[in-house]
Formats: C-alpha cells, structure tokens, sequence
C-alpha cells in the first residue's frame, strides 16, 4: 500500500448542475457515494500504518488500584502501550467542563471507560496485547440519577474539588424559569383544571453507521495531520492541544467521509488516542470501532424523568405549566449544560402560557456519559408536554389539534424566557395541515389471497392475520432552536474564490463544515451560483487550514455556514463590481444596483454590462469572511430569563399506528409531518431531513433503548439495540411551508431537528388511541401494552 | 486457529474424527458472530463449503423430504414452501435475505441455540437429524436432539448431514415475536403442525425455556378434543374457548426468563397468544382444505 | 477486501450481519461479507461496489444511477450495501410493490432513513 494516496472526496470535487437556491441539484459527493470511491475515515490508508486500540472498564465504578502493561509490551508487534502518565500536556478534555480524561487516572467512573492505548501492526495483535494488560480495580457500587441527588449518602461522581463552572454535588448544570407569576398559590387558583403526570425517556443513542474512526499521521515538522469523521474539526482541535503540548498550527485536521453523526461526534472520541500513539511511535496510527465498541466510545441521548403540571380554565386555555426535568448526565459532563438550556427554555412547547416555572437538572451519574443527540433536551420535553396536552384536552372533552391550536404560539408570542418569537411561528397552521392530510386506508393488510402481513404489526414475524389490531390516530407539536445559545459567540468562516479557469468562471468553495449526509456541501454550491452568477462551482475538502465553521448540529450549518458562503460570496462580488467602476467608470450606486447572473453583470432590468470572464482577467478574488447571527444572552441563573436563542424552528406530526393490542406490537402504517423551513434552499434535502428526523422520532418511540442496570449496557449491539428497518418505516407524506426569518440569509429556518421532537410524542399518543393505556414511558415496549 | 478444509463428505468425517473440537462452519452467520467479536477461538474450523451434497435435498419415496444441512433458508422458502410449509414460514423470518442466502436448517442445530427459528418447526413436523461419523451414521429423533442450552446431542466426532422432515399432510404455522417489523431475533417464537391423517397435533416453542421444546400438555389436550369431538370427521368450526385452552397449556410447557429482550412474563403471554391464533389459523386452513376437497 | 485487496466499497458497520453495509455478490445472490471468509468461497465469483459500473470512468450501472437520481442516500455509509442489495433483489424479482421492495431490503440499515428516496429509486430501476 502506498503511503496515503488522496482518497477522491479529499481532493476538491465539482459540484454538480447548474441551480441555485430554491432548487434541488444534486450531492457533489453523490456519485462518489454510489461508486464506493467515497473514503470514510475507516477506509483510509497509510503506508507503515499502525492499529491503536483502547482498553475499556468493564467496571461503572472502580478505583483503579494498579496497571500492568508489561505483558503487553513484550508482545511481539506492539509498538506502544500509553496510559496517562504518557500523556504530554493536559490529562483532560470536554466540550464545556474539561472534566473527562484522555485515559483514566485512579477511577473509572463509566462503563467503557477508556484506561490504555496500544498502537501495533495489526488490529489482532493490538487486541491480544490489549488482553494481557492485567488492571487492578476495587470496585465500587455505581451511582445512578437517584442516588445521585444525595451524595453524602451514595458519593460522589467527581471529587467535590474537581467541580468545574457550575457543578457541584452531584450536579452538572441547572436552570430554573420563572415566568409571570410561576405556580404560585394564585396562579393555580386561576386553574379551573390541572393535569399532573410523570414520564421517562430512555436512552437512545445515535447509531450513525459509519463507526468511529481517523488516521493519525505524524509531520515532519513535529505536529501531527489527523483524518477524521467528525462535527467540528475547530473544536476537536482545540482539545487536543493541550493535551498534545502542541500549538494549533502543527496540528492539522481534515474531515474524512463522516458516516452519520447525529451529534454522537460532537465529542471527541479516538482523536487524541490516535494523536498520541502517532507522535509516541512516529508512525501513522489508525483507529476503527468495532461496533460493540461505539457504542461505548460515544455519548448518548440524556435519559430523562419528568414532572409536569398543566393548568387551565374548562374553555381550554392554558394558565400555567410548572415542569421538572433530571437528565442523566452520566459519567462527565459533554454538553449538559447546554441541553440543560434547551430542555429548560423550550420545555412548556410551542404555546402561550402566562405563567410557568421550569426546573431542569443535570446529574452525575456512573452511567454512560450523555450529550448531543439530534434534538438536544427538547425531544425529552416535547414527549412530556405533549403528553400532557393530550390529557388536558381529555379531561376537558376538547378535541387534542383543537387545544393546541387554541393555545398555539404565534408570531410575537413570549416564550418562558422573556424572548418574543419575532419570526413567523405557524404552529397552529402546521397542525392544521397535518390534521387534515387524507388518512390512509384503514386494514390495507386485507386483499384477496389473504392478509399481508408486510402490512400488519409483527410483520414478516407472521403473529397476526388481523386479530387484536386496532387502529390510532396521534398528533404532537414541537419547538426547538436553531444554533448556539445563551451568549456563545457562534461564528462561521468560508471562503470563495472566483477565477477564470479554461475560458469560464469557476468558483471554489471552502469551509470546514463538516458534511455528514446533510447536504450542506450541495447547498454551498448553490449559494455561491445565485451570488456569483456562475455555474461550475467547486467543493475543497473541509480541514483547518480555513477558520472555524463551527458545529454540524443545532440544525445551524445551512444558516452559519450557508451565511459565511453568501457572504464571501457578496464580498466576491464586491470586489468584482469594484473592478467594473474602475475599469468602466461606473458611478458607484450604478454598481451597488448590478447582480451577477449567467456569468454576466447585469442591470436589475436585466440589461448586460460586462462580463464576468472580463471583469476576473487572469486576476482571481478570493474572499475569506466570518459570519455571525445576532448576538444572544445567557439565561440569567434565577429568573431563567433572557434573549437565549438565535431562531425557532417548528414542526407537527401526525401518526397512524396499528397495534396489536394482545401481543403489544405497533406497526405505524403513516408519519405525516408539517415543518416550517424558512426558505428550502434544497427542497429535496430538506424533504429528506425530515424524514430522517422522524424515523429517529419512530425509533424512540417503539424500540430503541440502550438498556443501563447497575452502570452497565446490556445490549452494546445491533442485535439488541434495534433501530427502524425499511419495513418499519411507513410512507412519511411531508408539507413543508416556507415563512421567511427576515433575520436569517434567505429566510431560512434550520431544519434538521425539528421532526425528532413531535413524532415520537405522536407516535404513543396514536398507540394510546389504540390501546386506552396511559403510557408515561418511551420507548414502548410490548410488555407496557400488554400488562405482563 | 486451523482452517480445515475437507473436499467429500468422507473427508470431513475423517477429519471431525481427528479433530472433535473443530467448529463446523457452512453459512458462517451463526460462528462467525462469536469469532469477531472474540467470544470463541476454536483450534480449527472445519469449512463444509467445498461439499456440494449437504447443499442438496431428495424427496424419499414415502414423501420425506432429506434436507441437505447446508441448504440455504432462501432456498427452503423458493423451493419447499408447499412440504415444508412451517420450516418456510420460520425461514422467511430469519434475519436478513443476505443472511437467509447463507443460513442453513445445520446451522441452527449445531449451534442449538433456543432462539433459533429452524426448531419449532423441526419439533412440530417431527424430523429426525442424520448425524454421521467415522463409526457410522444414525438417526436422531428431533425430540432427543436438545439437550441444554446450546448443546445438542452431536457426539463430539459427528457432523450434521441431512435433516429427514416428512412433507406436510397437513397445515403448518410458525409465529415469532420481536419488537421491530423484519430482522428480529425472537423474543419468544410457536410452531404447530396438524397431521391429519394420524390425527395428530404437534407443536415447538422457541426462545422460551432453555432449550426449543414441545407443549406437550397442550398437545394430548388438543389431540383429545379433536379426537372426542369428532371434529376432525365433521371439520367443524374450532371452539375458540377449546384453542384459548390450548395457548394457557403451551404458556405452562414454557420456561422463559427474564432478559434484555422481554420479561418472562410476557414471554408466556405471548406464547399463549400465539399458539391459539396459529391453532385457529391451522384448524381453519384445514377446514378450508376439506371443503374444498369435498 | 478492504486490506489486502484495497476495496473498500463494502463497509464494516456492525459485524454480526446486522446492518447490511457489507452485503456483497456471491455468483451473484447476495451475502454479508463480515460473516463470510473468503476461503470459504473459494473459486466462485464475489462483485462488490467496485465491480458494478463496468470499467473505472464510465457510466452508473442502472441502480446505482437511480440512487443518484432520487437522492436515497445522505452519509452514504450504507449505501454500497444498500445498491448490492438491490442489484440482487431486482435479479431476484422481487420489485413488484413498495410492500415487496421493503420486505427484500429489510436487511439493510439506514440511519439517515433515506428509506422513502430507497424505495423510489428502486421502483425507478425496475422500470416501474
């Protein structure tokens, strides 16, 4: 094998077509993708590459009382063998709080928690010098969500002097809102109503397919290139760093094809192992996960319990809500205070309510170490408000869509927060739509050689021929942000570049974004031809050499990153037009009124005043910008308030299950969505979105559990940590509206996360229509239907 | 680890012999599993794949179909459907059409798995498993064929070669529960067979008890019922009360436990379920047949 | 495939046969590869991603095209799997309906949940 030869989506790619924004052309990775020629981090190659791999804690909690690696390093083949004391720099990393060891120091406080590295010849070799490695550990009993909130009893995750920012006791981050009078004794007296009720979600994790995976190449001038399937390359740089003892500019990262992320990338997971397995034995290092292994190396979705109290008078107009949340945090902190924020701000839904108090808290716990999935602290809220609102609206008689709609959050409406909604907010529109999209035939499993069972719960399994099916019909709505919040200074970089190659205008493009399916690398294409006016546009692959794009999570790329592009595309263009005064004395308000168009500049009436190939010559423009939204604020600790959140971006679902009530088996026939996106900058990738987003939602809802007793996971595997198949993934019909964000480029809304929020609430609230079973438990499992 | 690879039938006998605690492998979808993920290094395994036989079947003359053990499940199911109709029905639930082109009947009985999809059927259509040796082959009746969990009654020089299943005579069902539409492994899964002309009823229960086994309560009770009600003269209406009976005796024939993938609880439940919705499917198909006959 | 062979179209995604990113042609049924020692095939004929398109630069092979077309895929990571999988499927004759398409490629995970695009795309190949 040759040292590492260009894979072709790390070499600059034309993007394909010739549309702009509004239209769909396709992915410029896509044919790559279809061919096999698209190289994921776990596809990538080096010449006198070595395998590193991790030795984990089969233990939640455990002192660790002594490590022996000799065994290890005599083994033949092995070329290192690095616990902590190996570490150069700093011995810890996080996203928020830096609270997470690179390698365990004298506990483990996770089930799977990384403790030595070892870097050999072959994968085998690593794997049997890594069972040598005999680790002496005094174990202790795990602390879980409930013990937690009571440390002198039960203990400590993290030494109370190791407490960083606001965590203490326990207790990663909490977030109180006080909004109008709160509940107190008045505000309830106002209540002609209130429904209490008590819900769980459980773990659910992000399965991206692509494990996780990067190469690790050291550099002549001392630093190090690392390839690597990732969210952020600016980020997880930035914590690699200290603990390399190296300066930014000698550590060097490129986004290899990222195979899902879904926020589990959002942390760093092998990058500073490999990093320092390179730089100890100055030989490239591979790493691969197996997939029992990912599904220890990453952070999962928060579990959550909630209270909630909902009041309102009998004509059905809510009073107040008073909502309790506790995320289980795990074993380090990753970005719970963050989904701390979401939870509390978003968690009372997409409604007016005058008066609310919300508490949402992040433990500490010896379970799995919980961040970023796809929905982020809101998917947990929605479940429980929506929940809630299906109650309210039974035991007012009123009809579930109707209650909402009553109640539903508009333009100009206040969130909890203090924040006023100064976007179009259709709520009550988006449950319209999806209330009355045509519903689909009713016992489709019924034709004339029998009953399909493809159509019917159980599937292929072949346990019913209609017995026990009873249709249900649920509908949920949701909000959740777009972006960065409470204060963090999100910016964008992009740069564009616009020269003359073979006679035409070529324009290139280049970001650190890291493309993970989304499509954001279509889109940037397509921003840079309504801007520029040009056709052939071409993608350079993501890495540092430019500046920070930021997250791929937080719906946020198609806005940030998709800004940072139009921007330097209009910086671009300024620089073009300029050229056009110089060279044809145009007066400058006559240029501040031309546009690029067909590789023309153009008149707003269209007429032609030079041309595009003229005004570059042989001098190419290459503008570099940042792009940031408009400033928000940090909740304030007490009251909760504060302009938190850069957008607000809104979805409705409406689920048709059939269940089979004697065996408890869903099958959802129908998953009908209503979103609002702004502006569909690619309708087809954002019909795409939702989609995905949805079957997430589908997931949660009826199967996917990553099952924690006593500290450890049960079922690490695909055999038992089932996602949606295709058979399980019904017609999902999607409408989506487009209501301009003046304050966003285009108008647009992010979109990615939406869905995940309303159809797994209107999932269970259609089983529950099937079954009359209250249900305060996702996911549902045949045992809660069935009573055994 | 040895990688034997025998060219006949009597090479991998001879080779077995030589080798007792060589893993056979065909398919591979079932020791495979255990290899990668490191929770089982045999010294050698022993690659049937070079022996074209075991991927054949021959009808014998009173209609026993002799299933090669390396016989694909996608094959069982294009090519077997209407003899062995509850060995198909299981086989179309059994993982993924990738893993079906591979996975055999041999497979799931040398591994003994009580999960695996292949047993109920097998123990409701009463086959019978050819094992072969060096010292000579012999026939082994289905119900003598599990012995604990994952081990069956293979002594350690034997190897699977065919599985004698008697075409059906009757109808046949295969039910399985997972908690997702396609690629599940079973929570609990229910074979029933009815063989008409020896007015007989058999059964298998799957995933729930630490080895596949039959109902057999519930069996002598059905068998009864259709025996004193001359139901199987007359092909009357099956009494729902009589097949809600016969689920409560194959919930009581099972021993389920607790585990990630369902309480034992549930397991029962679901076997009862199950059992009378596949009794009344079997019943009302056979009735069908006679009118139609008739 | 992937070490010795350089062929890296076919994905590692699970390891127990349950995700579908690895599914490659045995003389022509389709099979998951992570289950399967080449020694265990020898002399017959394995087509992976790579072998579909005909020669290196030339066109789409017909399904492949159509995944373009109707955008079923967003990471990608499953979808070498995903197309071999329907280039077996459509050679199986099992294309007839959408309820026949899901069923036939129920063996193939997809997190992104391309599926609905997945379904299109290979109604589209077999001409329907």
């Amino acid at each position: 094998m040759a040292a590492l030869t260009k894979p072709k989506n790390l070499q600059d790619v034309a993007a394909p077509g010739r549309d702009g924004v509004g239209a769909s052309p396709l992915r410029p990775d896509g044919i790559l993708k279809v061919k096999g020629d698209f190289a994921y981090s776990s596809d990538l190659w080096h010449e006198d590459m070595l395998w590193g791999m991790a030795l984990r804690s089969p233990h939640a909690r455990a002192r660790i009382l002594s490590v022996d690696v000799s065994a290890a390093l005599a083994q033949p083949g092995v070329y290192a063998v690095l616990t902590h004391e190996d570490i150069p720099g700093s011995k810890f990393y996080g996203l928020e709080i830096r609270d997470q060891p690179v390698l365990a120091i004298d506990e483990v406080r996770f089930h799977g928690e990384p403790i030595v590295i070892v870097a050999a010849d072959h994968p085998e070799t690593a794997r049997r010098a890594i069972a040598k490695i005999v680790v002496e550990y005094d174990v202790l009993p795990s602390i879980g969500p409930v013990e937690a909130l009571d440390p002198e009893r039960y203990g400590y995750v993290h030494a109370p002097a190791d407490y960083k920012a606001h965590a203490f006791g326990n207790i990663v981050h909490s977030q109180h809102i006080h909004h109008g009078d709160g509940d107190s004794a008045e505000v309830r007296a106002l209540a002609d109503v209130i429904v209490r009720g008590e819900y769980e979600v459980g773990m659910q994790d992000q399965a991206f397919l692509g494990p996780e995976s990067g190469l690790a190449v050291p550099a002549e001038d001392g630093g190090i290139d690392l390839y690597i399937a990732t969210q952020w390359l600016h980020v997880d740089r930035q914590q690699m760093c200290p603990v390399l003892g190296l300066p930014p500019e000698k550590v060097r990262l490129t986004l290899a094809g990222v195979g899902g992320a879904f926020g589990g990338r959002e942390d760093i997971s092998m990058q500073v192992h490999a990093c320092l397995l390179a730089q100890h034995t100055g030989k490239p290092v591979k790493i691969v996960y197996n997939r029992e292994e990912s599904f220890f190396g990453h952070v999962h979705r928060h579990p959550a319990t909630m209270v909630f109290e909902h009041g309102a008078t009998r004509d059905g107009r809510l009073v107040f809500v008073k909502a309790e949340i506790v995320l289980d945090g795990g074993a380090y902190a990753s970005t719970s205070p963050a989904v701390v924020g979401n939870a509390a701000s978003l968690g009372i839904g997409p409604y007016v309510i005058p008066h609310a108090a919300v508490d949402a808290t992040a433990v500490y716990t010896n379970n799995p170490p919980c961040g970023a999935m796809r929905g982020f602290g809101a998917v947990q809220m929605c479940f429980g408000y929506e929940t809630q609102m299906d109650r309210l609206a039974a035991e007012l008689g009123l009809d579930p869509v109707e209650l909402r709609r009553m109640n539903a959050m508009e333009q100009g409406s206040v969130l909890p927060t203090g924040q006023v909604v100064d976007a179009p907010a259709p709520v009550a529109e988006l449950l319209r739509r999806v209330k009355e999209m045509p519903l689909p035939e009713v016992e489709n499993w019924r034709t004339a050689d029998g009953p399909d069972v493809r159509e019917l719960p159980g599937g292929l399994s072949n346990t019913t021929h209609g017995e026990g099916v009873v249709r249900g019909i649920g509908y949920a709505v949701g909000i959740k942000n777009v972006g960065f919040s409470e204060g963090f200074d999100d910016y964008s970089t992009a740069r564009v570049r616009l020269e003359v190659i073979g006679g035409a205008p070529v324009a290139l493009v280049h970001t650190a974004m890291a493309e993970v399916g989304q499509g954001g690398i279509t889109v940037h294409a397509q921003i840079v031809r309504t801007e520029l006016g040009v056709d052939q546009v071409t993608m350079a692959p993501a890495d540092t050499r430019v500046g920070s794009a930021g997250s791929t999570s937080a719906s946020r790329q198609t806005y940030m990153t998709g800004g940072a592009v139009k921007q330097a595309a209009e910086a671009v263009r300024a620089v073009v037009l300029a050229r056009g005064r110089d060279r044809y004395g145009w007066a400058p308000a006559f240029a501040a009124g031309l546009r690029l168009a067909g590789g023309k500049a153009l008149t707003a009436a269209g007429e032609v005043v030079a041309d595009l190939v003229d005004l570059l010559g042989d001098e190419p423009v290459d503008e570099t910008t940042e792009f940031r939204h408009r400033p928000t604020e940090a909740f304030d600790k007490v009251t909760g308030q504060g302009f938190g959140h850069v957008q607000y971006t809104f979805c409705a679902h409406r689920a048709v299950v059939d269940v089979d009530v004697e065996l408890g088996l869903v099958k959802v026939i129908e998953l009908a969505a209503a979103q609002d996106v702004g502006k569909a900058i690619n309708p087809l990738a954002v019909v795409g979105q939702i989609h995905g987003g949805s079957t997430q939602g589908l997931g949660l809802a009826v199967m996917e559990e990553i099952i924690v007793r006593d500290g450890k996971v049960r079922n690490p595997s695909f055999t038992d940590y089932l996602i949606p198949t295709i058979l399980d993934t019904p017609p999902m019909p999607v409408d989506v509206l487009e209501l301009a964000d003046a304050h966003a480029p285009y108008g647009l809304r992010g979109a990615g996360e939406a869905p995940t929020l309303s159809s797994t609430p209107a999932i269970v609230a259609a089983i529950r229509a099937a079954t009359g079973l209250p249900l305060n438990r996702v996911p549902v499992r045949p045992e809660h239907l069935t009573g055994t | 680890m040895e990688f034997l690879r025998p060219a006949t039938w009597e090479e991998a006998l001879a080779v077995k012999a030589q080798h007792p605690s060589a893993v056979p492998i065909a398919g591979g979808t079932d020791v495979m599993v255990d290899l990668n993920f490191d929770r089982h290094r045999p010294d050698a395994l022993l690659d049937l794949n070079r022996i074209h036989e075991l991927h054949t079947w021959q009808i014998a003359d009173d209609d026993t179909v002799r299933l090669g053990a390396s016989v694909p499940y996608s094959k069982i199911i294009d090519a077997l459907p209407d003899r062995l109709p509850g060995l198909a029905l299981g086989a179309r639930t059994v993982g993924s059409p990738q893993i079906r082109n591979r996975g055999s009947v041999g497979g799931n009985l040398g591994g003994a798995s009580p999960a695996g999809d292949a047993h109920p059927p097998l123990l409701a259509s009463g086959a019978t498993v050819e094992a072969a040796s060096v010292r000579g082959t012999r026939l082994i009746p289905i119900d003598d064929f599990y012995l604990g969990v994952k081990r069956n009654a293979l002594e350690p020089d034997e190897l699977i070669r065919a599985i004698h299943i008697p075409s059906a005579t009757g109808p046949q069902q295969f039910a399985k529960v997972g908690t997702r539409n396609a690629m599940v492994i079973a929570v609990c899964s229910f074979a029933v067979a009815l063989h008409p002309r020896a007015r007989d009823v058999r059964t298998g229960i799957g995933s729930a008890a630490p080895t596949p086994r039959r109902a057999s309560e519930a069996e002598a009770f059905i068998r009864a019922e259709l025996d004193d009600t001359g139901l199987w003269t007359s092909a009357g209406e099956l009494p729902l009360s009589t097949a809600k009976r016969f689920g409560e005796l194959v919930a009581r024939a099972a021993a389920p436990i607790d585990d990630v993938r369902g309480s034992a609880a549930y397991r029962r439940h679901a076997l009862a379920v199950m059992a009378r919705r596949t009794l009344l499917w079997t019943w009302n198909d056979h009735r069908a047949t006679g009118r139609a006959a008739a | 495939m992937r070490e010795t062979l350089g062929l890296t179209g076919p994905k590692k995604g699970c390891d127990l046969g349950q995700c579908g990113a690895c599914t490659v042609l045995v003389d022509g049924r389709r099979i998951t590869s992570c289950l399967t020692f080449a020694l265990m095939h020898g002399g017959r004929e394995v087509t992976t991603i790579e072998g579909l398109g005909g020669d290196p630069e030339g066109d789409l092979h017909p399904v492949q095209q159509a995944f373009v077309d109707h955008d079923a895929f967003q990471c990608g990571f499953c979808t070498p799997g995903q197309i071999m999988s329907a280039v077996a499927l459509l050679a199986e004759g099992h294309a007839g309906d959408d309820d026949e398409i899901r069923e036939w490629m129920s063996g193939n995970l997809c997190r992104c949940a391309a599926y609905p695009n997945i379904v299109a795309a290979i109604t589209a190949a077999a001409g329907r």
